[in-house]
Protein backbone atom coordinates (compact mmCIF):
# COMPACT_ATOMS: atom_id res chain seq x y z
CA UNK A 1 0.00 0.00 0.00
CA UNK A 2 2.94 1.96 0.91
CA UNK A 3 3.77 2.13 -2.86
CA UNK A 4 0.12 1.48 -4.31
CA UNK A 5 -1.62 4.68 -3.05
CA UNK A 6 0.97 6.77 -4.30
CA UNK A 7 1.49 5.20 -7.62
CA UNK A 8 -2.43 5.54 -8.26
CA UNK A 9 -2.34 9.34 -6.97
CA UNK A 10 0.07 9.40 -9.97
CA UNK A 11 -1.23 7.96 -12.69
CA UNK A 12 -4.77 9.40 -11.96
CA UNK A 13 -3.24 12.98 -12.05
CA UNK A 14 -1.21 12.75 -14.70
CA UNK A 15 -4.25 10.88 -17.05
CA UNK A 16 -6.34 14.21 -16.05
CA UNK A 17 -3.28 16.89 -17.59
CA UNK A 18 -3.13 14.96 -20.88
CA UNK A 19 -7.22 14.42 -20.95
CA UNK A 20 -7.41 18.07 -20.14
CA UNK A 21 -4.98 18.79 -23.25
CA UNK A 22 -6.69 16.45 -26.02
CA UNK A 23 -10.53 16.87 -24.12
CA UNK A 24 -10.79 20.46 -22.86
CA UNK A 25 -14.09 20.31 -21.88
CA UNK A 26 -16.03 19.71 -19.11
CA UNK A 27 -15.11 17.41 -16.52
CA UNK A 28 -11.48 17.33 -17.76
CA UNK A 29 -11.19 21.12 -18.04
CA UNK A 30 -12.44 21.77 -14.42
CA UNK A 31 -10.45 19.26 -12.95
CA UNK A 32 -6.91 19.84 -14.62
CA UNK A 33 -7.35 23.71 -14.51
CA UNK A 34 -8.01 23.30 -10.58
CA UNK A 35 -4.92 20.52 -10.17
CA UNK A 36 -2.78 22.93 -12.02
CA UNK A 37 -3.46 25.26 -8.83
CA UNK A 38 -2.93 22.38 -6.55
CA UNK A 39 0.26 21.15 -8.35
CA UNK A 40 1.72 25.20 -6.97
CA UNK A 41 0.34 25.06 -3.77
CA UNK A 42 1.93 21.04 -2.61
CA UNK A 43 5.22 22.34 -5.03
CA UNK A 44 5.55 25.40 -2.72
CA UNK A 45 5.52 22.77 0.29
CA UNK A 46 8.85 21.41 -1.42
CA UNK A 47 10.11 25.22 -0.32
CA UNK A 48 9.28 25.36 3.32
CA UNK A 49 10.67 21.70 3.10
CA UNK A 50 14.47 23.02 2.11
CA UNK A 51 14.25 26.04 4.23
CA UNK A 52 13.44 23.90 7.10
CA UNK A 53 16.20 21.17 5.87
CA UNK A 54 18.56 23.83 5.68
CA UNK A 55 17.65 25.40 9.24
CA UNK A 56 18.20 21.25 10.25
CA UNK A 57 21.52 21.01 8.21
CA UNK A 58 23.16 24.54 10.20
CA UNK A 59 21.62 24.02 13.58
CA UNK A 60 23.10 20.56 13.72
CA UNK A 61 26.20 21.75 11.76
CA UNK A 62 26.75 23.98 15.12
CA UNK A 63 25.48 21.54 18.11
CA UNK A 64 28.29 19.27 16.42
CA UNK A 65 30.64 22.02 15.90
CA UNK A 66 31.40 20.53 12.12
CA UNK A 67 33.29 22.41 9.35
CA UNK A 68 33.20 25.73 8.70
CA UNK A 69 30.27 26.07 11.65
CA UNK A 70 30.86 29.37 12.74
CA UNK A 71 29.36 30.43 10.16
CA UNK A 72 26.47 28.65 10.27
CA UNK A 73 24.61 31.42 12.83
CA UNK A 74 25.14 34.40 9.75
CA UNK A 75 23.12 31.67 7.51
CA UNK A 76 20.50 31.02 10.03
CA UNK A 77 20.21 34.77 11.06
CA UNK A 78 20.25 36.00 7.47
CA UNK A 79 17.35 33.56 6.82
CA UNK A 80 15.16 34.19 9.94
CA UNK A 81 15.73 38.32 9.39
CA UNK A 82 14.13 37.83 5.62
CA UNK A 83 11.11 35.28 6.88
CA UNK A 84 10.15 37.75 9.65
CA UNK A 85 10.37 41.42 8.48
CA UNK A 86 8.76 39.12 5.05
CA UNK A 87 6.15 38.46 7.77
CA UNK A 88 5.75 41.66 9.52
CA UNK A 89 6.12 44.07 6.69
CA UNK A 90 5.05 42.08 3.42
CA UNK A 91 6.98 42.56 -0.10
CA UNK A 92 5.69 45.85 -0.53
CA UNK A 93 8.10 48.70 -2.10
CA UNK A 94 10.06 50.72 0.48
CA UNK A 95 9.74 48.37 3.47
CA UNK A 96 12.24 46.56 5.16
CA UNK A 97 11.99 43.43 3.25
CA UNK A 98 12.37 45.34 -0.20
CA UNK A 99 15.16 47.28 1.11
CA UNK A 100 17.50 44.25 2.42
CA UNK A 101 16.33 42.75 -1.18
CA UNK A 102 17.47 45.66 -3.19
CA UNK A 103 20.32 46.44 -1.25
CA UNK A 104 21.91 42.91 -0.29
CA UNK A 105 20.09 40.03 -1.82
CA UNK A 106 19.87 41.45 -5.44
CA UNK A 107 23.77 42.98 -5.43
CA UNK A 108 24.90 39.36 -3.38
CA UNK A 109 23.05 37.37 -6.57
CA UNK A 110 24.88 39.64 -9.80
CA UNK A 111 28.18 39.63 -7.77
CA UNK A 112 27.79 35.65 -7.51
CA UNK A 113 26.96 35.46 -11.22
CA UNK A 114 29.73 38.09 -12.23
CA UNK A 115 32.19 35.96 -10.59
CA UNK A 116 31.42 33.16 -12.97
CA UNK A 117 33.04 35.56 -15.84
CA UNK A 118 36.40 35.11 -14.47
CA UNK A 119 35.79 31.00 -14.02
CA UNK A 120 34.33 30.83 -17.38
CA UNK A 121 36.88 32.94 -19.05
CA UNK A 122 39.68 30.47 -17.27
CA UNK A 123 37.46 27.58 -18.19
CA UNK A 124 37.03 28.81 -21.97
CA UNK A 125 40.69 29.11 -22.21
CA UNK A 126 41.59 25.15 -21.22
CA UNK A 127 38.12 24.62 -23.19
CA UNK A 128 39.40 26.34 -26.88
CA UNK A 129 42.70 25.75 -27.00
CA UNK A 130 42.19 24.29 -30.72
CA UNK A 131 43.41 20.57 -30.41
CA UNK A 132 41.41 19.40 -33.46
CA UNK A 133 39.19 21.47 -36.14
CA UNK A 134 36.06 20.92 -34.47
CA UNK A 135 37.39 22.41 -31.32
CA UNK A 136 38.81 25.69 -33.72
CA UNK A 137 35.03 26.23 -34.94
CA UNK A 138 33.96 25.92 -31.50
CA UNK A 139 36.88 28.95 -30.38
CA UNK A 140 36.00 30.74 -33.77
CA UNK A 141 32.27 30.58 -33.29
CA UNK A 142 32.47 31.52 -29.69
CA UNK A 143 35.09 34.32 -30.65
CA UNK A 144 33.30 35.79 -33.02
CA UNK A 145 30.04 35.67 -31.18
CA UNK A 146 31.93 37.90 -27.91
CA UNK A 147 33.61 40.33 -30.26
CA UNK A 148 30.46 40.79 -32.15
CA UNK A 149 29.06 41.59 -29.43
CA UNK A 150 30.83 44.91 -28.25
CA UNK A 151 31.75 47.76 -30.54
CA UNK A 152 35.22 46.95 -30.72
CA UNK A 153 34.35 44.35 -33.07
CA UNK A 154 32.07 46.30 -35.36
CA UNK A 155 35.62 48.81 -35.32
CA UNK A 156 37.69 46.44 -36.60
CA UNK A 157 35.35 44.95 -39.33
CA UNK A 158 31.58 46.00 -39.92
CA UNK A 159 30.81 42.47 -41.20
CA UNK A 160 31.76 41.12 -37.26
CA UNK A 161 28.17 42.06 -36.03
CA UNK A 162 26.49 40.21 -38.72
CA UNK A 163 28.04 37.47 -38.29
CA UNK A 164 27.19 37.14 -34.59
CA UNK A 165 24.05 37.59 -35.65
CA UNK A 166 23.87 34.89 -38.00
CA UNK A 167 26.15 32.23 -35.83
CA UNK A 168 23.31 32.76 -33.20
CA UNK A 169 19.95 32.74 -35.52
CA UNK A 170 21.22 29.99 -37.74
CA UNK A 171 24.07 27.06 -36.20
CA UNK A 172 23.31 28.08 -33.45
CA UNK A 173 19.42 27.82 -33.58
CA UNK A 174 20.11 24.53 -35.61
CA UNK A 175 21.65 23.28 -32.97
CA UNK A 176 19.78 24.33 -30.02
CA UNK A 177 16.52 22.84 -31.78
CA UNK A 178 17.94 19.05 -32.21
CA UNK A 179 18.99 19.29 -28.49
CA UNK A 180 15.31 20.62 -27.68
CA UNK A 181 13.92 17.95 -30.05
CA UNK A 182 15.72 15.19 -28.28
CA UNK A 183 14.91 16.56 -24.88
CA UNK A 184 11.06 16.75 -25.54
CA UNK A 185 11.20 13.53 -26.92
CA UNK A 186 13.07 12.08 -23.47
CA UNK A 187 10.62 14.20 -21.42
CA UNK A 188 7.52 12.59 -23.60
CA UNK A 189 8.63 8.94 -22.64
CA UNK A 190 9.88 9.47 -19.02
CA UNK A 191 6.59 11.03 -18.54
CA UNK A 192 5.19 8.63 -20.03
CA UNK A 193 6.74 5.92 -17.22
CA UNK A 194 6.33 7.95 -14.64
CA UNK A 195 2.44 8.23 -15.01
CA UNK A 196 2.34 4.30 -15.67
CA UNK A 197 4.26 3.58 -12.86
CA UNK A 198 7.76 1.74 -14.73
CA UNK A 199 9.70 4.45 -13.33
CA UNK A 200 9.50 5.29 -9.47
CA UNK A 201 12.67 5.92 -8.31
CA UNK A 202 11.56 9.27 -7.20
CA UNK A 203 9.12 7.55 -4.19
CA UNK A 204 12.58 6.13 -3.08
CA UNK A 205 13.86 7.03 -0.08
CA UNK A 206 10.95 8.07 2.45
CA UNK A 207 11.45 4.95 4.58
CA UNK B 1 20.12 57.88 9.22
CA UNK B 2 20.72 58.47 5.40
CA UNK B 3 19.31 54.64 4.33
CA UNK B 4 20.52 55.27 0.63
CA UNK B 5 23.50 55.78 1.70
CA UNK B 6 23.78 52.91 4.44
CA UNK B 7 22.17 50.85 1.35
CA UNK B 8 25.16 51.33 -1.03
CA UNK B 9 27.19 50.71 1.94
CA UNK B 10 25.78 47.22 2.66
CA UNK B 11 25.76 46.42 -0.90
CA UNK B 12 29.48 47.63 -1.63
CA UNK B 13 30.59 45.58 1.66
CA UNK B 14 28.70 42.17 0.22
CA UNK B 15 30.32 42.41 -3.31
CA UNK B 16 34.20 43.12 -1.65
CA UNK B 17 33.98 40.62 0.30
CA UNK B 18 32.21 38.19 -2.62
CA UNK B 19 34.90 39.61 -5.08
CA UNK B 20 37.73 38.45 -2.42
CA UNK B 21 37.22 34.63 -3.37
CA UNK B 22 39.32 36.26 -6.66
CA UNK B 23 42.43 36.28 -4.36
CA UNK B 24 41.59 32.85 -2.51
CA UNK B 25 38.82 31.04 -0.27
CA UNK B 26 38.70 33.62 2.66
CA UNK B 27 36.78 33.96 6.18
CA UNK B 28 34.86 37.31 4.21
CA UNK B 29 34.00 35.53 1.50
CA UNK B 30 32.96 32.38 3.45
CA UNK B 31 30.55 34.74 5.60
CA UNK B 32 28.82 37.02 2.69
CA UNK B 33 28.50 33.23 0.72
CA UNK B 34 26.79 32.05 4.14
CA UNK B 35 24.87 35.22 4.58
CA UNK B 36 23.55 35.01 0.61
CA UNK B 37 22.45 31.33 1.26
CA UNK B 38 20.55 32.48 4.41
CA UNK B 39 18.85 35.81 3.40
CA UNK B 40 17.47 34.20 -0.35
CA UNK B 41 16.15 31.35 0.97
CA UNK B 42 14.37 33.49 3.21
CA UNK B 43 13.57 35.74 0.80
CA UNK B 44 12.21 32.89 -1.80
CA UNK B 45 10.06 31.55 1.13
CA UNK B 46 8.38 34.84 1.35
CA UNK B 47 7.93 35.34 -2.33
CA UNK B 48 6.44 31.49 -2.41
CA UNK B 49 3.96 32.68 0.81
CA UNK B 50 3.08 36.04 -1.22
CA UNK B 51 2.88 35.10 -4.63
CA UNK B 52 1.90 31.13 -4.65
CA UNK B 53 0.17 30.29 -1.54
CA UNK B 54 -1.32 33.47 -0.83
CA UNK B 55 -3.32 34.27 -4.29
CA UNK B 56 -3.67 30.72 -5.41
CA UNK B 57 -4.49 28.66 -1.96
CA UNK B 58 -5.93 31.39 0.53
CA UNK B 59 -7.97 33.50 -1.27
CA UNK B 60 -9.59 30.59 -3.40
CA UNK B 61 -9.88 28.81 -0.01
CA UNK B 62 -11.90 31.78 1.67
CA UNK B 63 -12.53 34.29 -0.71
CA UNK B 64 -12.65 38.19 0.03
CA UNK B 65 -16.35 37.82 -0.81
CA UNK B 66 -17.08 35.74 2.00
CA UNK B 67 -17.14 31.70 2.85
CA UNK B 68 -15.11 28.48 3.34
CA UNK B 69 -14.21 26.61 0.34
CA UNK B 70 -13.43 22.87 1.57
CA UNK B 71 -12.08 21.41 -1.10
CA UNK B 72 -9.24 23.91 -1.00
CA UNK B 73 -8.37 21.92 2.31
CA UNK B 74 -7.27 19.21 0.42
CA UNK B 75 -4.13 20.56 -1.43
CA UNK B 76 -3.34 22.53 2.20
CA UNK B 77 -3.42 18.89 3.45
CA UNK B 78 -0.85 17.56 1.25
CA UNK B 79 1.38 20.17 1.39
CA UNK B 80 1.89 19.77 4.94
CA UNK B 81 2.42 15.99 4.00
CA UNK B 82 5.53 17.31 1.74
CA UNK B 83 7.25 18.88 5.30
CA UNK B 84 6.43 15.31 6.91
CA UNK B 85 9.16 14.35 5.36
CA UNK B 86 11.55 16.03 8.25
CA UNK B 87 9.67 13.53 10.61
CA UNK B 88 11.30 10.09 9.90
CA UNK B 89 8.07 8.32 11.16
CA UNK B 90 6.00 10.23 8.81
CA UNK B 91 8.43 10.19 5.91
CA UNK B 92 6.19 8.09 4.04
CA UNK B 93 3.13 10.25 3.77
CA UNK B 94 5.43 12.55 1.83
CA UNK B 95 5.14 9.97 -1.16
CA UNK B 96 1.14 11.34 -1.18
CA UNK B 97 2.10 14.89 -2.53
CA UNK B 98 5.23 13.63 -4.44
CA UNK B 99 3.02 11.36 -6.29
CA UNK B 100 0.76 14.29 -6.64
CA UNK B 101 3.15 16.89 -8.08
CA UNK B 102 5.36 14.39 -10.08
CA UNK B 103 2.39 12.72 -11.81
CA UNK B 104 0.89 16.91 -12.11
CA UNK B 105 3.80 17.47 -13.61
CA UNK B 106 4.50 14.75 -15.67
CA UNK B 107 1.26 14.78 -17.60
CA UNK B 108 1.74 18.66 -17.92
CA UNK B 109 5.12 18.71 -19.38
CA UNK B 110 4.31 15.57 -21.41
CA UNK B 111 1.97 17.68 -23.91
CA UNK B 112 3.58 20.61 -23.44
CA UNK B 113 6.64 19.55 -24.11
CA UNK B 114 5.81 18.00 -27.27
CA UNK B 115 3.96 20.65 -28.29
CA UNK B 116 6.84 23.34 -27.57
CA UNK B 117 9.77 21.67 -27.85
CA UNK B 118 8.84 19.37 -30.28
CA UNK B 119 5.98 19.72 -32.88
CA UNK B 120 6.60 24.02 -33.07
CA UNK B 121 10.67 23.25 -33.86
CA UNK B 122 9.58 20.94 -36.48
CA UNK B 123 7.05 23.21 -37.59
CA UNK B 124 9.71 26.12 -37.69
CA UNK B 125 12.34 24.03 -39.03
CA UNK B 126 10.29 23.18 -42.44
CA UNK B 127 8.85 26.95 -42.64
CA UNK B 128 12.76 27.82 -42.62
CA UNK B 129 12.85 27.07 -46.04
CA UNK B 130 11.92 30.09 -47.93
CA UNK B 131 12.41 32.02 -50.72
CA UNK B 132 14.08 35.10 -50.82
CA UNK B 133 17.79 35.86 -51.56
CA UNK B 134 20.45 32.91 -52.27
CA UNK B 135 21.72 33.70 -48.97
CA UNK B 136 18.72 33.16 -47.06
CA UNK B 137 18.42 30.10 -48.60
CA UNK B 138 21.64 29.40 -47.83
CA UNK B 139 20.55 29.83 -44.19
CA UNK B 140 17.39 28.02 -44.34
CA UNK B 141 19.49 24.86 -45.92
CA UNK B 142 21.80 24.95 -43.29
CA UNK B 143 19.31 25.29 -40.55
CA UNK B 144 17.56 22.15 -41.66
CA UNK B 145 20.67 20.09 -42.61
CA UNK B 146 21.68 21.25 -38.83
CA UNK B 147 18.66 20.38 -37.14
CA UNK B 148 18.34 16.79 -39.10
CA UNK B 149 22.00 16.21 -38.50
CA UNK B 150 21.98 17.16 -34.80
CA UNK B 151 18.98 14.63 -34.15
CA UNK B 152 20.84 11.69 -36.34
CA UNK B 153 23.70 12.03 -33.71
CA UNK B 154 21.67 11.64 -30.69
CA UNK B 155 19.85 9.24 -32.40
CA UNK B 156 21.85 5.71 -30.71
CA UNK B 157 19.67 3.19 -31.89
CA UNK B 158 21.44 2.64 -34.94
CA UNK B 159 25.42 2.13 -34.92
CA UNK B 160 27.09 5.81 -36.41
CA UNK B 161 28.80 3.96 -39.70
CA UNK B 162 27.87 4.34 -43.12
CA UNK B 163 25.85 7.09 -43.82
CA UNK B 164 24.96 7.54 -40.44
CA UNK B 165 27.93 8.26 -39.52
CA UNK B 166 28.24 10.77 -42.04
CA UNK B 167 25.55 12.66 -41.19
CA UNK B 168 26.16 12.71 -37.40
CA UNK B 169 29.73 13.77 -38.11
CA UNK B 170 27.69 16.82 -39.97
CA UNK B 171 25.31 16.80 -36.82
CA UNK B 172 28.37 17.37 -34.46
CA UNK B 173 29.73 20.13 -36.14
CA UNK B 174 26.88 22.06 -36.57
CA UNK B 175 27.03 21.41 -32.63
CA UNK B 176 30.21 22.54 -32.20
CA UNK B 177 29.45 26.02 -33.55
CA UNK B 178 26.31 25.97 -31.75
CA UNK B 179 27.45 25.10 -28.56
CA UNK B 180 30.68 27.90 -29.34
CA UNK B 181 28.24 30.63 -30.06
CA UNK B 182 26.12 29.95 -26.87
CA UNK B 183 29.04 29.72 -24.82
CA UNK B 184 30.54 33.02 -25.63
CA UNK B 185 27.01 34.51 -25.11
CA UNK B 186 27.39 32.93 -21.62
CA UNK B 187 30.58 34.81 -21.29
CA UNK B 188 29.53 38.07 -22.54
CA UNK B 189 26.44 37.68 -20.20
CA UNK B 190 28.28 36.47 -17.23
CA UNK B 191 31.05 40.01 -18.33
CA UNK B 192 27.69 42.64 -18.27
CA UNK B 193 26.85 41.52 -14.52
CA UNK B 194 30.45 42.23 -13.82
CA UNK B 195 30.51 45.83 -15.42
CA UNK B 196 27.34 46.48 -13.76
CA UNK B 197 28.55 45.22 -10.28
CA UNK B 198 31.85 47.46 -11.25
CA UNK B 199 29.54 50.12 -11.97
CA UNK B 200 27.55 50.36 -9.02
CA UNK B 201 30.87 50.41 -7.34
CA UNK B 202 32.91 52.82 -9.42
CA UNK B 203 29.28 54.99 -9.87
CA UNK B 204 27.21 54.56 -6.73
CA UNK B 205 29.31 53.43 -3.74
CA UNK B 206 32.91 55.54 -4.58
CA UNK B 207 31.12 59.44 -4.82
CA UNK B 208 29.44 58.06 -1.13
CA UNK B 209 33.27 58.73 0.14
CA UNK B 210 33.97 62.24 -0.07
CA UNK B 211 30.13 63.08 1.42
CA UNK B 212 30.09 60.98 4.10
CA UNK B 213 34.29 62.55 4.94
CA UNK B 214 32.34 65.72 4.28
CA UNK B 215 34.32 67.06 1.44
CA UNK B 216 31.64 68.27 -0.97
CA UNK B 217 28.52 66.70 -2.96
Amino acid sequence: MRLIIPLAITFTAGIIMILNYFIPHQPFRLLGDNLQDWYLIVASGAIFLGAANLMHVHFRKIRLKLKNWKYSPVTIIGFLVMFVLGLIYGVVEGKPFDYLFLNMVAPMGATMFSLLAFFVASAAFRAFRASNWRATLLLTSAFLVMLGQVPIGAMIWDKIPLAKVWLMSIPNTAGQRAVMIGAAMGVVATSLRIIFGIERSYLGGAD
Amino acid sequence: MNWEILGIWLGALVTFCLYSFLYRDNPFYKFAEHLFVGMSAGYWVIYNIENVLIPNWWQNMVPPEGGFNWVWVIPGIFALFMLARIVPKTAGLSRLALGMIIGTGAGLNMVSFFQTNAMSQVKGTIISVATGSAWDIFSSVVLVVGVVSGLVYFFFSKAHTGVVGKTANVGITILMVAFGASFGYTIMARLSLLIGRSQFLLEDWLPTIPRLLGLGG
